[in-house]
């Protein structure tokens, strides 16, 4: 019978395809974005930040970084706070990827200080040696804004004429480390959730001079890229003359100072290794 | 039955040509962006990045070389299962130029950097729109083709076709609303999670309606032909084919499993693609049961080898694809080399096979020739074969490993390694995809040139020819 009647069949199939679409696709616009979801502290775009993101897209970083951490051990541990919806209100489009060739970057606003990001972006592998990141050196360009009021029109994102004005004389990268600055950070989960360490900190390390080349090794992976290899600073400040107890050393790395741009290691290290760090710190300073 | 009947074959020559000039663009940029994930200095900022070209790389190989045979084979088998020609020629000319003008097009302003960042649906609006006119012209020619057909029943095939031709049609207008700024830039028409959301809809389905039901198609067509049997069950394949088009539109969400859109919506992608596995088995069992009896075909046509490897390549994507869309395993590998491993099973192993086979097959009826070289034929499947198992076995190997490494904790519970960490222990995997890629792009190297001498060099072919 239908396979008699191509019309009848080609509505037929139609109404065979729009059952799973309606349901998992058009209803769920009622839930998605629902005001009760708003997060009042999540903000819109600033005209630099929007040029920053359409940067973004234009030169596909969402081929290699994702941007949703999934409430999942092995993601809140690396990247820290899960995802909600309600942050990604703004976002037109979505950037959650699909294939994390380089690390997730749902949470990477306010990890790192701005120059961290520069000379990241300029030269991935000076910051992380084994990194497979194209450089991008080439953004150190003057920013076209010929469109961003455009951009901000359309997409009904307040601006005052001073944001417009203050884009004078920004580049490329100064529009990109805006963004990246943004993404995920307009909630305050890295003072809430920031580990809080307690109790009496006593290295158990002290004087133990044989977890002295662990302490050198996980230096060189996780600090030297803002310290140096030779403590001497560079994003970060100079380590040698480090003349804090070994207590405040830990509480720093294990924590992070939010404001100074201090990523927190006491995820991605824990207690001990941080305590081997913190070994390996003290030693160079009794030099 | 070629020429003398009227069909419309030349426009199908074009077609053919155009399609394998893309699949190896799509070849040749997938092999070069595997060496720039392994030596990172093979970046050549702006225009050469690894970002800017595997979007290229996917489009040129879904596109140009996907949909570029499947409008061939679309009007090669339409034409025969209605018993007349296209419908208009004229327009289907008009549809060739468009197709090569678009892919064209494409290559050229995502090079550039014009990209709505959306998977396989990058196109800027100006693109997107000349894509639309470019589907409504073909679907037009075959739709009236079939109404005006001189053959009262409607094949399989042609089932298939029209789906895809509504699907395609349906999915591409929903995803591409965009908010224009220029005629070089445009925003998502939706925000945050419902984007996510339209956009899994979306990508998924592309996997259904470009990478499932046209091979299908042309699978259920050329299978018989290749074999000289008829298929095993026609009522198996009407069974799958609705339940087939009913069960593929609810699983788009298993792309976003434990990301912030609604748990009930992740629920009933991941049940449905389970149950998927029914449909698509039921294909891969009418090609294996129409094989009862012609087994030995396996060793003497050629064509039986691509196509019985290409429907068990199917038959292991949709049993890898169902496991891969459950939580717990997806909580896993999402995210790694795993699915890379995956997507270039279905698409080097299953698309790319049938394809094969159906070139083989039509190129010489519609040129009048003989296939140039049979033991060339035989070397292009091993390489192909051996190239794409290189690649998906050691993304499946790199995916594992990388999810072990990036779950692995301390005594203490915190992380044992630093992203980088894991990151660098890819490196000899990647070192070996290439390699599995450069095998592929020789075996393809060979296919064309087989192809290239069939049609130039080829023997005339007897003039009266087996139907």
């Amino acid at each position: 019978m239908i396979e008699k009647k191509p019309i009848i069949f080609l509505l037929l199939a139609t109404a065979t395809i729009l059952v799973g679409t309606i349901i998992t696709m058009v209803l769920p616009f009622r839930w998605i974005n629902d005001p009760k979801l708003a997060i009042a502290s999540v903000k819109p775009y600033t005209p630099l930040q929007l040029e920053g993101r359409d940067i973004y897209i234009r030169e596909g970083c969402n081929n290699c970084h994702t941007q949703t951490v999934r409430p999942l051990l092995s993601d809140t541990e690396r990247y820290g706070e899960y995802s909600k919806s309600g942050e990604f209100v703004y976002d037109q489009p979505f950037l959650w990827g699909s294939r994390r060739n380089g690390p997730d970057l749902a949470r990477i606003g306010g990890k790192y200080p701005d120059a961290w990001h520069v000379k990241h972006m300029k030269d991935p592998r000076a910051m992380v040696p084994r990194s497979n990141m194209p450089s991008y050196a080439f953004l150190d360009r003057p920013l076209d804004t010929s469109l961003t009021e455009k951009k901000m029109k359309a997409l009904k994102f307040p601006y005052t004429q001073a944001d417009i004005d203050a884009l004078k004389g920004k580049t490329e990268l100064d529009a990109m480390v805006a963004y990246m600055q943004k993404v995920g950070n307009d909630i305050p989960w890295r003072k809430a959730g920031k580990a809080e360490v307690v109790g009496e900190l006593k290295n158990p390390f002290q004087d133990n001079l044989s977890v002295l080349p662990e302490g050198q090794k996980l230096y060189a992976e996780h600090c030297a890229q803002c310290h140096g290899i030779e403590l001497k600073g560079e994003v970060g400040p100079d380590l040698r003359d480090m003349d804090k107890p070994d207590s405040k050393v830990f509480a720093t790395i294990y924590s992070g100072i939010t404001e100074g741009g201090m990523p927190a290691f006491g995820d991605t290290l824990g207690k001990e290794r941080t305590w081997k760090v913190v070994t390996y710190l003290k030693s160079v300073h009794r030099k | 039955m070629n020429q003398q009947d009227g069909y419309a074959d030349d426009i199908v020559k074009g077609f053919v040509i155009w399609s394998m000039v893309w699949g190896l663009v799509a070849v040749l940029l997938g092999v070069f962006i595997s060496f720039q994930i392994a030596f990172p200095q093979l970046n050549f900022p702006p225009y050469l990045t690894y970002g800017r070209l595997r979007p290229i790389h996917t489009n040129a190989g879904i596109f140009g070389w996907g949909i570029g045979s499947f409008m061939a084979f679309f009007i090669y088998i339409t034409q025969r299962l209605t018993r007349r020609s296209l419908w208009s020629p004229g327009l289907a000319k008009a549809q060739l130029w468009l197709f090569n003008v678009v892919i064209a097009l494409a290559a050229v302003t995502l090079a550039m950097g014009m990209n709505r960042s959306k998977e396989y649906a990058e196109l800027e609006w100006p693109v997107a729109t000349l894509v639309v006119v470019l589907w409504v012209i073909f679907s037009v020619n075959i739709v009236m083709t079939i109404v005006k057909r001189r053959e009262e029943q409607m094949y399989i095939s042609l089932w298939y076709i029209l789906a895809t031709l509504v699907g395609v049609a349906v999915l591409y207008l929903v995803n591409n609303a965009a908010i224009p700024v220029s005629l070089t830039k445009s925003y998502s028409a939706y925000a945050g999670a419902n984007d996510a959301n339209v956009q899994w809809w979306y990508g998924h389905n592309a996997v259904a309606m470009v990478l499932t039901t046209p091979p299908l198609a042309i699978f259920y067509y050329f299978l018989p032909k290749a074999t000289g049997v008829p298929i095993y069950s026609h009522r198996m394949s009407v069974v799958a084919f609705w339940s087939l088009i009913f069960m593929y539109l609810w699983t788009g969400a298993h792309h976003l499993l434990w990301a912030p859109v609604p748990d009930w919506v992740q629920t009933l992608a991941m049940g449905f693609s389970v149950m998927l596995i029914a449909p698509s088995w039921a294909a891969v069992f009418n090609g294996y049961f129409s094989m009862n009896g012609q087994w030995h075909q396996m060793r003497e046509n050629y064509l039986v080898k691509f196509l019985i490897f290409g429907i068990t390549f199917y038959g292991m994507q949709t049993l890898q694809g169902p496991s891969q869309s459950i939580r717990t395993f997806s909580a896993f590998i999402h995210f790694t080399d795993w699915v890379p491993g995956h997507v270039h099973m279905g698409t080097l192993g299953w698309v790319s096979l049938v394809l094969f086979a159906a070139i083989y097959y039509t190129v010489p009826r519609i040129y009048h020739t003989e296939v140039y070289s049979i033991p060339m034929a035989n070397m292009h499947f091993w390489l192909v074969l051996t190239g794409q198992l290189i690649f998906s076995i050691t993304m499946w190997i790199a995916g594992v490993q990388q999810a072990a490494m990036l779950n692995a904790t301390n005594p203490d519970g915190s992380l044992h390694y630093s992203f980088i960490e894991t990151l660098a222990e890819l490196y000899p995997y990647w070192y070996m995809r290439a390699a599995g890629g450069v095998i592929y792009l020789a075996g393809l190297l060979l296919f064309l040139y087989n192809i290239y001498k069939t049609i130039t060099g080829g023997k005339p072919q007897a003039a009266v020819q087996p139907a």
